[in-house]
């Protein structure tokens, strides 16, 4: 007996099922941290450019490596830079690229991966192999040799990016629409003559979607770790756009006397990444998913 | 007067709700288990019959708790030990068998060194008293030759072997109480039936107290001395097996056993209105109220006690039980079906067989499928318009098989699939076209299964309207109203999901979507099986009220001879993906019949404690119909040499229609078998 049975509710909106999913997430203690921060960092995305003190780019000699102040909260960077300003908008581009990223990911990721489920036998096979062995080269190597082939424009980074994170969704995908196919529900639709578009549409992605966005969330703070190793290696975002990866890069060698520059956008980046990361275990735990691989961080 | 060795006390377990609000699952529960019987307790899926057997051995589902009450064993409360304590006890002192035991078991494992990892645990034999051991245990279930059987894989014995060999591990530390969860369902009639006896025997050989927990009336009547009935949590019913069988005294129990068919009726039981209430949903006053015959103004608001009646040893929780104890003999009146055969006929199986080897590279380029040896051969059937014919068979034997078939899910290696006397069918989807597809529906075992969870009642019936039909707008809700009303549900279900609805109405729901599509035929594949006993026979009424409005014809499957009884006008008996038998129902039924009809027969389990089982053949399991000669020839008790192993078998015809293949000649057959 099922015990969520008793209470019979009737059918709901798509937008009345979206609030009780994010109300039940944010029931939990570390739901409702993990999208206070997530919130917090969409917010400042947005309205940092227009609440930033100074003029990010404003380079002055002779403010170089000042000391948190008053004047300057974060203190500057080597170049006289504020390094609050910096922070504020360090998560930008991260956090646009990443997510644009991760729709590709999820859209190429969940459709293979459904594909496969679906089609089983001999192609799922010999598709499976090419996904894997593509992506068994290390992806930063892949990733540097695209970038330093076509650039570092936005254009390349989300579908490079898309591309290298959506292999754990083919799988998730894959092993979600295996367990889906074998139900006689689908066998019945099968029966009655409807087309494999139908089947995919109607039955089987109902059935799916949930465990696919729930790998989507989880892998955006992957590619976020990721884009920010590629910023820090100075393939990301290019200077003089303020990036967390690229500051961090920047002032690690004056870490011992400027900690100041370093400090505030490690806290940031980790932040967000861990924001997203309970964001999408509460999220999970919401839908009622049992996830058993665990977050990066 | 008898130990008591276990006493349950005003036990109450429960949850609490998302609300906070408490819910109870067992409702203040008292019983005593005494030494050396066999009680068994009935109810249906959700009454708390598995909750109660879990704490008996002082185990409390994760999720649930106790509220109050207690589980007494060796005068201590169970529910209240600690964990150490506990597993003292468990396995030695009480054993139990949960439900698919035997394909719990470890599979990478031999089956004698599972059940000396049992021994070690829970005995004090040393090294050498196991290795008898193992060997002695093995041979209380009655496998055969224990030294082999030790030495294989789970997957290498049949399913009845491996709930032997679970019986045998629970043996292991000679416990004092066996606790057994649906020991027997899931396994064919003929291996139910010996597993059964073998329970029988060793309670008595042992004196071993068990707690039979199954939802099958039929079991339970073979195994036990008492008997207790429970609904939505309580006990409404607890007394000497054979009264309770016999003269009910509780309306519940007295609905239940005429909605359960019998082998010796034809036509389908009158059903049992409604269903259990789910917990948290009780009123007050007599949880039954809903769906009781005899209810009464004051059973509405009042609940009924349990009330001992010293002269019967019964206890009962009704307040009408009196006018029920005068008439409580259930005399079981049955709906007479109505054939709506005609004449004409409307599907033609004709020498089809299908196979399931892989196709090697050579056949794949000519599109064909060489197997020597199918797994179903010969199959010759023709349906008549309006008839419902049932395939019944034990699992293995090749009844799903042809379902598919016939349905286009499966492609066949040889012969034909006819329609209306014309039209040939193939069994390749891909080449069917829409309206082939749509004559013939399927309607499925678990409903669970085939509806799919995250649509609505209305988007499930609406799929074929639109697909078949095109209907849009008004036109589909109108229609969807319509079937929803010809399944006898309200309209307010068009909102909700699978989840949200009981087992008998996803049932109804599949049905629905079933003659959404206006077919000819429908295949039903155990679609009672999944179903508590009370809702099957709502569930057979309806099917039978459909088919006499649209004249759709039924191929009906099931390994329920007395279901098969009571819904069809003509059986088919397959062993090994091969017939045996083809007749009218009632001529099946009756002697002379095949050797193998003859052992599904005598092992139907009637809830009647009068009617024991009759174990003609053993109830081993072949994986592979042989080569030639009769398919039946590994397990008949009557096989008469070299003929029945070379050669088929002849069709007999009698003279009332029935066909029978066997070499042994009809007279003969029938004079063995009146006696
Ligand atoms: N996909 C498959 N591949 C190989 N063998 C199969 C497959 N499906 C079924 N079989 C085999 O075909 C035989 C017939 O199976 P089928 O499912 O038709 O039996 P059934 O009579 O419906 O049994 P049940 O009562 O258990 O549903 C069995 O021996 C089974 O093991
Ligand atoms: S108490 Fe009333 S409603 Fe309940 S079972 Fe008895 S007669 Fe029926
Ligand atoms: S033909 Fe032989 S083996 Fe087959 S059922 Fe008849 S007697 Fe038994
Ligand atoms: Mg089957």
């Amino acid at each position: 007996m099922k015990l969520d049975n008793i209470y019979q509710e009737e059918k709901k909106s798509n937008f009345a099922k979206v609030s009780e999913i994010i109300i039940t997430m944010a029931s939990r203690p570390s739901g409702f941290i993990g999208l206070s921060i997530l919130i917090f960092h969409v917010i400042l995305a947005f309205i940092s450019p227009y609440i930033a003190p100074y003029d990010f780019k404003a380079i002055n000699p002779t403010l170089m490596l000042q000391a948190p102040s008053a004047e300057y909260w974060f203190g500057t960077d080597d170049l006289g830079r504020d390094v609050f300003t910096r922070t504020i908008l360090g998560g930008r581009t991260a956090l646009t690229i990443t997510f644009f990223g991760s729709l590709i990911a999820l859209l190429w990721g969940g459709l293979l991966g459904i594909f496969c489920g679906l089609v089983g036998g001999k192609t799922d096979d010999i598709v499976m192999r090419i996904v894997d062995a593509f992506l068994s080269i290390p992806w930063i190597l892949a990733m540097l040799l695209i970038v330093s082939l076509l650039g570092t424009s936005t254009e390349v980074l989300i579908p490079a990016l898309g591309f290298f994170y959506g292999k754990g969704i083919v799988r998730v995908a894959r092993a979600a629409t295996h367990d889906v196919i074998a139900k006689d529900f689908i066998v019945s639709a099968r029966a009655r003559g409807h087309s494999n578009f139908s089947i995919i549409w109607n039955e089987i992605i109902p059935n799916v979607r949930d465990a696919i966005l729930v790998e989507g969330a989880m892998r955006w703070s992957w590619m976020l770790l990721g884009f920010s190793s590629l910023s820090f290696l100075g393939f990301g975002v290019s200077p003089p756009t303020p990036d967390w990866g690229l500051m961090i890069s920047n002032a690690r060698g004056l870490m011992s006397f400027a900690y100041w520059s370093v400090i505030a956008p490690i806290v940031g980046l980790s932040s967000l990444i861990i924001g997203i990361n309970l964001t999408a275990d509460a999220f999970a735990k919401a839908l009622g998913i049992d996830r058993s691989t665990k977050a990066p961080v | 007067m008898t130990e008591i060795i276990q006493k349950v006390k005003n036990l109450s377990i429960g949850f609490k709700s998302k609300k906070g609000e408490e819910i109870l699952i067992l409702r203040n529960i008292s019983t005593n288990i005494k030494k050396g019987e066999t009680v068994g307790i009935v109810g249906e899926s959700g009454s708390g019959k598995s909750t109660l057997a879990l704490a008996m051995m002082g185990y409390v589902k994760h999720g649930l708790y106790t509220i109050g009450g207690e589980c007494e064993f060796n005068s201590s409360n169970l529910l209240k030990m600690k964990n150490r304590d506990l597993e003292k006890i468990r396995g030695r002192k009480i054993a139990m068998i949960p439900q698919n035991a035997g394909q719990a078991l470890t599979p990478n494992l031999k089956i004698g060194y599972q059940i000396d990892e049992a021994l070690q645990l829970h005995s004090d034999l040393k090294e050498e008293e196991r290795e008898q051991k193992i060997s002695e245990l093995l041979n209380k279930v009655r496998l055969p030759s224990p030294e082999t059987i030790a030495l294989r894989y789970p997957h290498e014995l049949s399913g009845g072997q491996q709930q032997r060999v679970a019986v045998a591990m629970a043996l292991a530390g000679t416990p004092d109480l066996l606790l057994l969860d649906e020991p027997t369902t899931g396994l064919d009639v003929t291996t139910q039936a010996h597993v059964l006896e073998l329970l029988n025997f060793i309670a008595k050989d042992t004196g071993t107290s068990m707690v039979y927990v199954s939802h099958d009336l039929g079991a339970i009547a073979q195994v036990s001395d008492r008997i207790i009935v429970m609904y939505s949590g309580e006990i409404v019913l607890e007394g000497p097996s054979r009264d309770i069988l016999k003269k009910p005294i509780h309306p519940y129990t007295y609905g239940l056993l005429k909605s359960i068919p019998k082998l010796s009726l034809a036509g389908l039981p009158q059903s049992m209105p409604g269903s259990q209430p789910q917990p948290g949903t009780m009123h007050r006053g007599c949880s039954f109220f809903d769906r009781c015959d005899f209810s009464e103004e004051k059973c509405k608001s009042n609940s009924p006690q349990l009330e001992y009646l010293e002269e019967l040893n019964t206890s009962v929780r009704c307040f009408n039980h009196k006018s029920l104890m005068n008439d409580s003999q259930v005399n079981q009146t049955v709906n007479k079906i109505k054939t709506s055969l005609q004449d004409k006929e409307i599907l033609n199986i004709s020498e089809v067989s299908i196979s399931y080897a892989k196709q090697n590279l050579l056949d794949q380029v000519l599109n064909r499928i060489s197997d020597d040896n199918p797994t179903v051969k010969d199959i010759n059937i023709n349906i008549k318009k309006g008839e419902t014919i049932a395939l019944v068979g034990e699992s293995g034997s090749g009844k799903s098989t042809i379902l598919k078939s016939i349905a286009g899910l499966l492609r066949t290696k040889g012969g034909v699939i006819k329609f209306d006397q014309k039209r040939n069918l193939s069994s390749d989807l891909k080449e069917r076209d829409p309206n082939d597809l749509r004559i013939i529906q399927l309607i499925f075992q678990n409903p669970d299964e085939s509806l799919n969870p995250n649509h609505t009642v209305e988007e499930i019936i609406a799929q074929p309207l639109k697909l078949y039909f095109g209907l849009k707008g008004e036109e589909l809700k109108k229609n969807i109203k319509e079937l929803l009303q010809k399944v006898r549900l309200g309209e307010f279900y068009m909102s909700r999901y699978p989840r949200q609805l009981s087992g008998g109405e996803k049932q109804r729901v599949a049905v629905a979507r079933a003659f959404a599509a206006k077919p000819d035929i429908i295949l039903c594949d155990e679609v009672t099986s999944a179903l508590d006993v009370s809702v099957q026979a709502a569930v057979l009424n309806l099917l039978q009220q459909l088919k006499e409005d649209f004249g759709t014809t039924y191929i009906f499957v099931s390994h329920d001879l007395a279901v098969v009884r009571a819904i069809s006008d003509r059986v088919a008996v397959l062993y090994q993906g091969r017939l045996c038998e083809v007749g009218p129902s009632k001529d099946v039924y009756q002697f002379p019949s095949h050797p193998y009809t003859e052992v599904l027969l005598g092992a139907v389990l009637e809830p009647d404690p009068d009617i024991k089982p009759k174990l003609v053949a053993e109830d081993i399991v072949e994986e592979k119909p042989p080569q030639k000669g009769c398919s039946f020839q590994g397990r008949c008790s009557r096989i008469l040499g070299d003929i029945c192993k070379n050669e088929i078998p002849p069709w007999q015809i009698t003279n009332s229609g029935n066909s029978i293949r066997c070499h042994i000649p009809l007279k003969e057959l029938q004079k063995d078998q009146i006696n």
